[in-house]
């Protein structure tokens, strides 16, 4: 087949492209520039570019850039940006992946005849009998990322390769090793790539939106210190309110981003029954009944039931009473073994 | 040794019309070059015979420039590229003589960057790219000390002709004391020097956009040192430029250059011709074939055209394909296609922008190689936009 393998000069995807490459495959490797301002990880910087180029080379695949910051910008950067302005956390590394990578990429993969997109993320796509696909946690569960690309439906899973996904890290890494490919012993990239970790997500949303100073009220609504910018702060965040020490632990429970004032609780006023998810996609048919869920990119999966679904709204109910999610952060079900990605959306 | 076929018939297969990015090199030049590569190695500074043989060809080269762009020898500083005259034309300028530099938005990054390093002023241009005059009035009546005013003679990427007799009568009257440069990167294929050598101070050239290799540059300082050199040192080039000359580029630079010259009026008019033909025969065949610039306002060897509906990127990876070689804009560091600036100072908008291709033609191209170009070009296009 011919695969457009999306290299974005790491480890995972330069094995990607080695192990299509192995399998006979006709591969030709894309870097996406995505972010022009100040970046030390991710994808975009001149380095990453580089690496990905020479493992390119070293392969004897064809290798080119393809320039998608506007798309970046407009789905990705600005989103990100308003999001916080109303006190919303988002996950900028799955709406890349909804609304770039396994979108225009794979847009311009098929106009350009590709029959495929790979890329270098720990998840595992199957078959069932009945022919549907099936979206799997990555073999190393440390590594696994079927978290960031849950959104994946039918049609998209028919194009998508995941070649590294069967594999533990370790073994991505003696593979590299074995060619003597630069990436082998480069870092995991860790963090969200349009924010550097000298001035970090303050400095980049200062430059972008006004701050506001917030009251921290306890649950009775009586003041007890206060914030610099309302719009940096998290549901269940523990630091940086502002509280005088000792006592007892206490927790952002709530953030009324309009009144500019933040609750704080103890943990037992974080828990909640239920919560609601928006904009659901679902990896085949949507899904009622018991399930597993989970709430960060390596969160422990709950154990919880969807209860009602319809407006690609779906109400989970927990089986045990769960920390509140922060609003804007992706919520992943999981089948009752853990196995299967099922869909997911963003927590209201 | 090298035989006359050996230089640019490498690969027959590929269609290349890419010449404003590179230029095939001439065969005289890689063959004039070649001795000082091998036997005439020494450094040209150099007291012994040997020394004075490359010393010698360097003076020749210099006689041989000179005459081709209509200067005094001692007029000539080779450079390592055509950005380094850009920069230190204007650079070198401030530095000198303090104030202000003055481009149009057009210019080549080697020019445009420098300006706005330096603070200085960026003025518009009309729908084809060439610079706004009234604004270039405006902008140094309004400015009290102007160093250099830059503008190019031809655009590099739409291959728009700026009339520098013009820009030169402007700039003389309304900044008196400003040095004129102009970027000829573009124009020594396709313009008589010696049209606009006479107009400016400062003229900037590079050797493998004509034939000659990459690694040359050639910086015109008429009436002697107008700028501060960029690279001071061992005081090579009468101290403009310092730095053990490159004899072997700057022999082939001068050998293509001279060729250029002589052919230049039967190349313009052969090249115009299948130019025309290859756009012409794109609008026929496509719907939304935009040609960006009038023919009769650019040099003949530029084609550039907007095609709606299409990305160059994903243009140029299906041209790639079938080994048809062209360009969009000019590519960053990271080697993505960055908007156009240029098209943008036009007022194209973005959207048609992003279908922008350049399509140049040079002193190998052929008829069938127009042929093939609209072969793949219209079902690429048509591929594109189903």
């Amino acid at each position: 087949m011919k695969i457009m393998c999306a290299m974005s000069g790491g480890v995972d995807s330069s094995v990607a492209a080695l192990l299509l490459q192995r399998a006979g495959h006709d591969v030709v490797g894309v870097t996406m520039k995505l972010w022009g301002g100040d970046s030390d990880t991710g994808c975009c910087s001149i380095s990453d570019v580089d690496d990905a180029r020479r493992v390119a080379q070293q392969l004897g695949i064809d290798h080119l850039v393809f320039n998608f910051g506007d798309d970046f910008d407009e789905h990705v950067v600005t989103p990100y940006i308003e999001a916080h302005r109303r006190g919303v956390t988002p996950n900028p590394c799955i709406e890349c992946n909804r609304s770039v990578k396994f979108a225009r990429l794979a847009e311009r993969a098929d106009l350009l005849g590709f029959d495929a997109v790979a890329t270098g993320h720990h998840a595992n796509i199957g078959r069932t009998a009945a022919g549907r696909y099936t979206l799997e946690r990555g073999a190393d569960p440390a590594k696994d990322q079927s978290y960031v690309v849950h959104m994946l439906d039918q049609a998209q899973l028919a194009r998508t390769m995941f070649p590294v996904g069967g594999l533990q890290k370790s073994d991505v890494r003696a593979l590299a090793a074995s060619i003597d490919l630069r990436t082998a012993d480069k870092p995991d990239s860790q963090d969200v790539c349009f924010i550097t970790s000298t001035g970090g997500r303050t400095a980049f949303l200062g430059d972008r939106i006004p701050f506001r100073p917030g009251v921290v009220v306890d649950t009775s609504g009586e003041r007890v210190g206060e914030v610099d910018s309302v719009e940096l702060v998290t549901i269940g965040q523990r630091k940086g309110l502002g509280l005088p020490g000792g006592g007892p632990k206490r927790y952002v429970v709530d953030v009324d981003n309009a009144a500019a004032t933040v609750t704080v609780g103890a943990d037992a006023d974080l828990l909640r029954a239920d919560l609601v998810v928006d904009a659901v996609s679902w990896v085949d048919e949507p899904v009622v009944g018991p399930v597993r869920v989970q709430c960060s990119a390596h969160g422990e999966p709950r154990l919880a039931t969807i209860t009602s679904g319809g407006d690609g709204a779906v109400t989970v109910t927990w089986s045990e009473p769960q920390r509140r999610i922060a609003p804007g952060q992706s919520v992943v079900f999981y089948d009752g073994t853990d196995t299967c990605v099922l869909g997911g959306g963003i927590c209201r | 040794m090298l035989s006359g076929s050996v230089g640019w018939v490498t690969e027959p297969a590929i269609t290349y019309l890419d010449h404003a990015a590179s230029t095939p090199m001439r065969a005289e030049a890689i063959e004039a070059m070649m001795p000082y590569l091998a036997e005439s190695y020494a450094n040209p500074s150099g007291s012994h015979r040997f020394a004075r043989r490359a010393r010698q060809a360097i003076d020749e080269s210099r006689d041989t420039v000179a005459a081709v762009v209509g200067c005094r020898p001692n007029e000539v500083v080779f450079t390592g590229c055509g950005t380094e005259s850009d920069n230190m034309a204007v650079g070198g300028a401030v530095s000198r003589l303090g104030g202000t530099a003055v481009c149009p938005a057009v210019e080549h990054h080697a020019v445009l960057h420098v300006v706005e390093r330096l603070g200085g002023v960026v003025v518009g241009v009309d729908n084809a790219g060439s610079v706004d005059l009234d604004q270039l009035v405006a902008t140094l009546d309004a400015e009290p000390d102007v160093a250099i005013v830059s503008v190019m003679a031809v655009n590099n990427e739409v291959g728009t002709i700026t009339d520098i007799a013009e820009v030169s009568r402007v700039v003389r009257r309304h900044a008196p004391g400003a040095l004129l440069h102009t970027d000829a990167v573009q124009a020594a294929c396709w313009l008589d020097l010696h049209t606009v050598t006479p107009h400016v101070d400062l003229l900037s050239l590079s050797a493998h956009k004509f034939g000659g290799p990459k690694g040359v540059g050639v910086l015109i300082e008429r009436g002697g040192p107008r700028v501060d050199p960029l690279i001071i040192g061992g005081g090579q080039e009468r101290e403009r430029r310092s730095g053990t000359q490159n004899t072997a580029g700057i022999v082939a630079t001068a050998t293509a250059l001279q060729l250029t010259d002589a052919e230049r009026d039967t190349e313009a008019v052969r090249l115009a011709g299948l130019r025309d033909r290859l756009v012409a025969e794109l609008q026929h065949r496509l719907d939304g074939v935009i040609e960006t610039v009038a023919p009769d306002r650019k040099v003949a060897g530029s084609g550039h055209v907007c095609i709606t509906g299409v990305e160059s990127e994903a243009l140029l990876y299906l041209l790639d394909e079938a080994d048809v070689c062209a360009s969009a804009a000019s590519a960053c560091a990271s080697g993505a296609m960055e908007p156009s600036h240029v098209l943008a100072a036009m007022g194209v908008e973005r959207a048609t922008a992003l279908g922008a291709l350049r399509l140049t033609l040079g002193h190998t191209t052929t008829e069938a190689d127009i042929d093939r170009a609209i072969e793949v070009l219209v079902p690429a296009v048509e591929r594109l936009r189903r």
